[in-house]
């Protein structure tokens, strides 16, 4: 007798509209379109470090072009932070073990800022010998994945990424696409393993985090408020 | 093993006293802690601020010579020099002052002959001083042995190219703007133009052309049509690679006695060093900004954890004040102790913030939340406090190890920062004990002050047994209302009292308006008429030209001072030269003018009238480079490729050069259009006119107003752009809250939607309670009798539950009633599953009409949960509430008394489910299901099983089913805790009902109103028989027997439902 006559709110008839467009792939396009475009800014930031300290020269016509950098290389790491950051919880699905240490959005961010801050100490400290920065920041990223991380997939997958990312850096400076002012590890800078380690680590932690939160919701609630709210007619 | 218990055990021991010392005097402790900081943050007033203007510092003249370049200086000296006093500078800027006027001021001249002829004379001035030799005993030197040698300019600046002097000495005059040529600039017949072709349209923040070559700033040069004090300045600016005082004196003589300047009072004594910071550009302010935005972030996202506290903001700001008087302290200590921070604080203070955290803050607060709300605050705050001793502790440690083995690194810029590290962890050690810890015993009670203004008085938990005394003794319990049966009326919807969250109204405000919007294109209007005006090519100058037709500026006349024509002696160093060069044009087009030039101002002739634009030097004249911009020498350097950037230059003493000009001259440098344009025949002039000009200031002003317009416009648009952004990402970041008004109908309905009426009927008991806004009425589902109501609460009601005698509602604000039900026939839950008839029979001996049923309140909790609750279930005495604020909590039944607080989920909780056997799951939107003992209010487990959010699960003793995310609709995880279980059943209420059984899954989507589908997972018949029967919610009975599976479905409740 009650129901007859509680009448359901007016958005009530945007049932239909919302199951038609979720799907898993459009969830995993999302996803990487966030960690392309996260990648792409980290990119960015991170390369004006470097040039700030003459870490890496790019050729100078292409320095007159926009942001201070190859164009090809912000696209190139939002990429690469796509693959990475959609592998992470693609290997913990499939290895079977969903990985659930601090699984917060605050730890992310900080997990972030710590990279950022690594970034930036290979950029500005000023360190005696290239051993010792390579040392201090392989501590360091060892204790980002420590702190943030710790699953064996993510470290294995780290130092893969660390591998790969060092020998096609390796041969794009062999083939003189840029090159290294001070190269010190056969043709470029000692520490770029644990800078890529470190980046792998981040972007798969972005990935997860990502991953888990339901990108469906956003998209949902997207769509259903331009659908259904009252004052887009 | 035993010395860990031990340690741990006193460890605990500590806090739990700390805590109850915490809370029992808090003011006391928040005043000491306030003070400890204050003194800590002492030393701090020392440091110097923060910034990247220029240091100067001040050597006299007299016995200057560079200082040497090893940093060793005497010990008693380092207090007057400062430490970047070392060596020699990057150059010394001689800058030759020069003031002119045309005098006495004749009225047939033009507003253009205030400064044409003046500016004619700095070539000659340039010629001077690049020829000026020193002969002495030495040798001769010239100026082009010690100035400082440029090449070329940076390859960006190629437009400058012809402007600033390249291969040679670096030496700037106005006359640069015309190639040094004289002959250009006679033959330009626009100066102004000339001059401001280089000039930027938007807002100049920093040095521009102009300013380099003039050497002053802009509206001190007196080039302007508008200006009403006829006096030009501008400064040659010579710089010098050597410091050679011979030179200088007998330049500085050599120009004094050429154009002396009589009344001069500059002292010219002292040499000003001026000391560069480095330059902070976009690109390193981007990534601090970035470190800032994550920062930002990162406190956000944590502080967004607190919960189930009075005040969520005020303990958020309480953490954030906590971090950052640690980090000041921290500063402030190492300070005191003699070590100076020669980081930059404002790059490393985000890192240092993300290393020592929130986290010790936010798990404290959890902590002491989720101990039993009925202990007394001290106790509470002691327990939470100790619980987490241990944790807190380690971490501690954990923190201060990683930091030492930093600071084993031996580098130095990261030993710093690991000393400030490990200060500011101790500090805030300190402050999260004592400080935070007091504010969030204020808070804990407060809230629990709040509780009880509203709690009833304490002989209200004791008497709901007792029938008869309750109309007399209660106010508050509702009269028993006769009613009107089979006709219930409700309010039209749209007297309904929607109660939207403020940030959604909002935003339907914003978007009803179309605020933003119409404020960007106003601004995008005023911005746009801006860039017309302030156009060369546009408005203004049609303007300006409109203006000087009309007002030639005249008004302004000369004291009749008769200028000493022969004041110019032939020197005697170089006679060679003269003011009046040999090939200066003899008034060529001039001479056609109609009205003759006199050659003095006669007294009839001059227009008294202030101001008297007498040349004079006065003392602000000496240092007339500090009203320029402080990046002026950094920019005129970087052109050349130079930094300034940690290192000095040296300004010499100002050379005074006064030129006095008289009509004559003005008029021999005039260039033909300029007469033509704005010259009109004096016949033609009324008298009159010359007063006729009050619009000059009114142009001077508007000119001056648009710099201002600029500002208001551009700070107008940075707003907007910032409310848009900040609107973006709180859309983004609080999807739910956002998404609330269309997004997902009846996904949260019953948490969230306002949802005044909430129907709650079992077709087959009799007592129905219908909520009506706030009111809450028991019918009698049978014969359509209104039972009893209870109206007193204004807040709307969003969930029932009934079981046994009690009704609980959940009320909108987060607050639990329970209500007595009373009526003479026990109803036993087993007659509320429609096995037994009619339920209230024989008439009470109190109430001798039939089936009399009186309704009360008994308790209320007023604040049960911060946010709405949005799962209710009572089974077995107790009653499990979960709500948005990721919190289950655990009544008992039967007085109201919270007895488990349950924290685990990182989501806000959609479903509960609880039997007679004690167990708890709970689904949240995080996906997780915990399952807690009701008894020990311990998490038994804690599975992340899906992706979207749990939506409902129902609860065997051996299985959990779970159902996520409706949108979906197709997905269905079932987790099977134990394999070898028979039935389970997983319901959900609103547009979803699915059944599992041992054989089949039946699944219903009511998003379309009907029966979507059903899906026979096989083997049906010979599976094993379920053994449970569930009643679901909407007129749906699910019986499970031993062989077979019957359904009892009633369509066309469902789709009334719908």
């Amino acid at each position: 007798m009650a129901e007859g006559e509680t009448e359901s709110p007016g958005p009530k008839k945007c049932g239909p509209y919302i199951s038609s467009v979720t799907s898993q792939s459009v969830n995993l396009m999302i996803r990487g379109v966030v960690l392309f475009f996260i990648g792409v800014f980290l990119a960015l930031v991170l390369n004006l470090l470097q040039i700030q300290r003459n870490v890496t020269l790019f050729p100078p016509d292409v320095i007159a072009s926009i942001f201070s950098s190859a164009w090809w290389v912000p696209p190139c790491c939002g990429t690469a932070s796509a693959v990475i950051g959609l592998l992470y919880p693609c290997i913990d699905r499939h290895l079977g073990e969903p990985h659930k240490f601090k699984r917060e959005w605050s730890s992310v961010m900080r997990c972030v800022a710590v990279f950022v801050g690594i970034n930036h100490a290979s950029a500005k400290v000023d360190f005696d010998n290239n051993i010792q920065l390579s040392l201090t920041l392989a501590a360091l990223s060892i204790g980002l994945w420590w702190t943030f991380d710790r699953s064996r997939s993510g470290f294995g997958l780290g130092v893969g990424i660390a591998f790969l990312a060092t020998v096609v850096t390796q041969l794009l400076v062999y083939n003189g696409v840029y090159q290294y002012t001070s190269p010190d590890f056969l043709y470029v800078r000692s520490w770029l393993p644990c800078i890529f380690f470190a980046g792998g680590i981040t972007m798969g932690n972005i990935g997860r985090q990502l991953a888990m939160a339901n990108m469906q919701r956003l998209l949902l609630m997207g769509l259903s408020f331009l659908k259904c709210s009252p004052f887009v007619k | 093993m035993t010395l860990t218990e031990s340690l741990r055990e006193k460890i605990s021991r500590a806090f739990y006293n700390h805590g109850l010392l915490c809370a029992s005097y808090p003011i006391p402790i928040i005043l000491f802690t306030g003070f400890c900081i204050l003194a800590c943050c002492y030393p701090l007033l020392k440091l110097p601020l923060p910034g990247t203007g220029p240091v100067e510092f001040t050597t006299p003249v007299k016995d200057y010579s560079p200082p040497p370049v090893d940093s060793n200086h005497e010990q008693g000296e380092p207090a007057e020099q400062p430490e970047w006093y070392v060596g020699a500078p990057v150059a010394y800027v001689q800058q030759i002052f020069v003031k002119s006027s045309v005098f006495p001021w004749h009225k047939n001249l033009l507003a253009v002959d205030v400064f044409r002829s003046p500016l004619s004379r700095a070539f000659q001035l340039v010629e001077e001083i690049r020829n000026h030799v020193l002969r002495d005993s030495s040798g001769t030197r010239s100026l082009e042995e010690l100035c400082l040698q440029v090449t070329n300019l940076l390859p960006g600046l190629r437009k400058l190219r012809n402007l600033l002097p390249e291969h040679g000495c670096l030496l700037l005059s106005p006359g640069n703007f015309w190639q040094n040529d004289w002959e250009r600039f006679h033959a330009d017949p626009d100066i102004i133009g000339t001059i401001h072709q280089h000039e930027p349209k938007t807002l100049q923040t920093s040095a521009t052309l102009k300013d380099l070559l003039f050497g002053v700033p802009g509206k001190y040069s007196g080039v302007s049509l508008y200006t009403r004090k006829r006096m030009v300045s501008y400064t040659i600016t010579l710089v010098f690679q050597r410091y050679h005082a011979k030179f200088l004196g007998s330049l500085r003589a050599r120009l004094m006695l050429l154009h002396p300047s009589p009344n001069c009072s500059l002292r010219a004594e002292s040499l000003v060093h001026v000391h560069f910071k480095e330059e902070i550009g976009v690109a390193e302010l981007i990534p601090l900004v970035t470190t800032y935005i994550i920062l930002f972030a990162y406190i956000y996202f944590s502080t967004r954890k607190i919960d189930m506290v009075k005040s969520k903001w005020g303990l958020a700001l309480a953490a954030v004040v906590t971090v950052l008087s640690s980090l000041l302290m921290s500063v402030g200590l190492c300070t005191l102790f003699g070590l100076t921070p020669t980081l930059n604080g404002g790059e490393i203070f985000p890192y240092l913030v993300v290393v020592i955290g929130l986290e010790n803050v936010l798990v404290l607060t959890k902590s002491v939340v989720s101990t039993p709300v009925d202990l007394e605050v001290k106790l509470r705050i002691a327990q939470g406090l100790s619980s987490e001793s241990w944790s807190i502790m380690k971490n501690m440690a954990t923190e201060l190890g990683i930091i030492l083995i930093g600071y084993f690194t031996l580098v130095p810029a990261i030993q710093e920062f690991c000393l400030f590290a490990v200060v500011g962890l101790v500090s805030d050690f300190f402050l999260q004990m004592l400080f935070f810890t007091t504010v969030l015993s204020i808070d804990i009670r407060r809230m629990e002050l709040a509780d009880l203004n509203k709690r009833l008085p304490p002989e209200a938990c004791l008497s709901s047994a007792k029938p008869g005394g309750q109309p007399t003794r209660y106010e508050r319990q509702p009269a028993v209302r006769p009613s009107t049966p089979h006709t219930v009326t409700l309010q039209p919807s749209s007297f309904r009292n929607l109660r939207l969250p403020k940030r959604l109204r909002v935003v339907y405000f914003l978007a009803r308006t179309r605020l933003a919007q119409r404020l960007i294109m106003a601004g995008t209007i005023v911005w746009i008429g801006i860039l017309v005006y302030t156009d060369p090519a546009g408005l203004r100058t049609y303007l300006a030209a409109q203006v000087t037709e009309q007002s030639p500026l005249g008004e302004g006349a000369l004291a009749p001072l008769p200028v000493p024509s022969g004041m110019l002696p032939a020197s005697h160093l170089d006679p060679a030269f003269s003011i009046f060069p040999p090939d200066a044009p003899k008034l060529p087009e001039n001479q056609t003018l109609p009205g003759e030039p006199p050659e003095r101002g006669g007294p009839a002739e001059v227009v008294h009238d202030s101001p008297v634009p007498m040349v004079t030097w006065g003392p602000e004249d000496e240092e007339l480079w500090r009203k320029l911009s402080f990046r002026h020498w950094p920019t005129l350097f970087s052109y050349y490729n130079i930094t300034l950037a940690k290192r000095y230059i040296s300004l010499l003493p100002v050379i005074p050069v006064t030129l006095r000009l008289n009509p004559r001259e003005a008029l021999e440098g005039r260039h033909p259009q300029d007469g033509r344009s704005a010259w009109p025949p004096p016949g033609s002039v009324p008298a009159g006119h010359w007063e006729a000009g009050p619009k000059g200031p009114v142009g001077v002003q508007a000119h001056g107003d648009v710099t201002l317009y600029k500002v208001v416009a551009l700070g107008l648009a940075a707003g907007v752009v910032l409310v848009l952004l900040l609107l973006c990402l709180y859309c983004v970041l609080c999807p739910r809250n956002y998404g609330q008004p269309g997004g997902g109908p009846g996904r949260r309905r019953r948490g969230e939607l306002p949802c005044d009426d909430y129907g709650y009927s079992p077709p087959e008991t009799e007592i129905v309670p219908l909520v009506l806004r706030g009111h809450l009425m028991v019918w009698d589902a049978i014969e359509g009798v209104l039972c009893c109501s209870s109206e007193e609460v204004s807040s709307g009601i969003t969930a029932l539950v009934f079981l046994d005698k009690r009704i609980v509602a959940v009320r909108l604000n987060g607050s639990l009633d329970f209500f007595s039900l009373e009526t003479h026939t026990a109803l036993s839950p087993l007659q509320f599953r429609g096995t037994s008839g009619r339920g209230s029979s024989p008439a009470s001996p109190m109430y001798s009409s039939s089936d009399t049923v009186t309704c009360h309140l008994t308790h209320t909790v007023p604040c049960a949960h911060q946010k709405p609750i949005t799962a209710l279930k009572a089974a077995a005495g107790r009653l499990v509430t979960g709500s948005q604020d990721h919190t289950l909590r655990v009544f008992r039944l039967e007085d109201s008394c919270c007895l488990f607080t349950l924290q685990g989920h990182s989501g806000a909780i959609t479903t509960v489910y609880i039997d007679q056997t004690m167990v708890l799951p709970s689904g949240g939107q995080d996906g997780a299901i915990c399952l807690w003992d009701v008894l020990t209010g311990s998490r038994v487990s804690h599975m992340f099983a899906h992706r979207g959010d749990v939506t409902s699960l129902t609860c065997t003793t051996s299985c959990v089913i779970s159902i996520w995310d409706r949108s979906t609709g197709i997905k269905f995880y079932s987790i099977q805790q134990d394999l070898g279980c028979g039935a389970s059943l997983g319901v959900i209420s609103d547009n979803l009902l699915v059944t599992g059984g041992q054989g089949c899954v039946s699944f219903w989507d009511l998003n379309y109103g009907n029966l979507l589908q059903t899906v026979y997972l096989g083997k049906n018949s010979e599976a094993q028989p379920a053994r449970q029967i569930l009643v679901l919610d909407n007129a749906a009975i699910v019986c499970n027997f031993s062989s077979e599976l019957s359904l009892v479905y009633v369509p066309s409740v469902l789709e009334k439902l719908d």
